[in-house]
């Protein structure tokens, strides 16, 4: 139940995108083609899985244990990019066709605040190695699923005659105030 | 260029956030308030600076292929003295920001100036451009954060200057981005002419 609880918070309710700010850079840069979110939506969800277990593990058995936690910040974006970098490689030598599906998504993704967000939040939060997996997995779930919706309400766009200065970035960030204002109509589902 | 001309450049013909639209995440997340926004830029500022100067002075020492690496570590650490600095001295502003002080690290204007100024200039223009930048970034958090404080809760830096409630949207998640959006509308709209 508890898990259930996390789950439907994180993907509706706290959205990573609509209603905490976190990696909006990918969610602007690469929500033109539904297929290219698609491609990005899952290559977040394995890297902030991934990486949430290993900050969570580092956290825990390294930093705590030596009594440096004001190093988490350094420790942390290090750790990611090194994983990000890692996963790349290892993806291109034993799964061909995943590596071209995310490949290209990969190292972007280290500059997306989510991933470090993620790992920075569930250790303020305190949750168990279990319940930071289901945290993070669920929030990169609500990262696509807003990722998605805007991909797919953009290439619609592309058919509608907007003011000049309106084009691009600025329509953008208008609709997903608009998405943002029905994802809160979710508050108050959990309690 | 001239360093009056490299320090001005952050304000309109380069701003970060206006023109370049760079680091939306900070700018979205930390203007419910116009001093809430400065202080997020004001401690941006710092870093970039900071950042900015020790790059330019080691950029001959850092080895080509492990420049992006040596980067993020410097900047990391400038991070994590704003981190400590803010939370011994301003608890209050600390707790509001919260989690994106630390994600200062992640916010692509202080790597791209990192990588495309500071890597290939002499200290005292690098010093300049994060400074420039830096302020830039605070003026746009600020508008930013009183167009929404304004209009949200009708004050300004706290204080009330127009009675009822305010539309309470504005300071509220989609507010942010439907301001921001029709805010780089205006600029461009601006900028055309």
């Amino acid at each position: 139940m508890e898990y259930i609880l996390i789950i439907i918070s994180a993907v509706l309710i706290n959205n990573v995108v609509l209603a905490q700010f976190l990696g909006i850079c990918p969610f602007l840069g690469v929500s033109n083609k539904v297929n290219t979110a698609m491609g990005m939506a899952a290559a977040v969800v394995f890297v902030i899985v991934l990486a949430t277990i290993v900050t969570y593990l580092i956290q825990i058995y390294v930093l705590n244990k030596l009594g440096i936690a004001f190093m988490q910040t350094i420790t942390f974006i290090l750790v990611i990019a090194a994983l990000v970098q890692m996963v790349e490689i290892i993806l291109k030598k034993i799964s061909q066709p995943l590596y071209q599906a995310l490949g290209i998504f990969l190292p972007l993704i280290t500059t997306n605040c989510a991933v470090l967000g993620v790992a920075i939040l569930v250790i303020k939060k305190n949750y168990n190695l279990m319940e930071a997996v289901v945290f993070g997995a669920s929030t990169a779930v609500g990262f696509g699923l807003a990722l998605i919706i805007l991909a797919g309400i953009r290439e619609q766009l592309d058919l509608v005659d907007i003011p000049k200065g309106m084009k691009g970035v600025p329509v953008s960030l208008v609709i997903a105030g608009i998405l943002a204002l029905a994802f809160m109509g979710f508050t108050g589902i959990v309690k | 260029m001239n360093q009056l001309q490299n320090f001005t450049k952050g304000f309109f013909k380069e701003n970060p956030i206006l023109v370049l639209v760079l680091g939306t995440c900070p700018t979205l997340a930390t203007t419910s308030s116009s001093l809430n926004g400065m202080g997020m830029g004001i401690a941006t500022t710092f870093v970039l600076v900071g950042s900015n100067v020790v790059i330019s002075l080691l950029s001959k020492m850092i080895p080509d292929k492990v420049r992006i690496p040596a980067f993020i570590v410097i900047i990391a650490s400038f991070v994590t003295v704003v981190d400590l600095v803010m939370q011994a001295y301003v608890p209050e502003l600390y707790e509001k920001l919260g989690i994106f002080i630390p994600l200062i690290v992640v916010n692509c204007i202080v790597l791209g100036r990192a990588e495309a100024y500071a890597s290939k200039n002499s200290v005292l223009s690098s010093f300049f451009d994060g400074l420039g930048m830096g302020l830039g970034f605070t003026m746009a958090l600020g508008i930013l954060g009183a167009f929404r404080e304004i209009v949200g809760s009708g004050a300004i830096f706290g204080y009330k200057f127009i009675g009822g409630d305010g539309i309470l949207v504005f300071i509220l998640a989609p507010g942010a981005f439907m301001a921001l959006g029709y805010l780089i509308a205006l600029i461009n709209r601006i900028k055309k002419t």
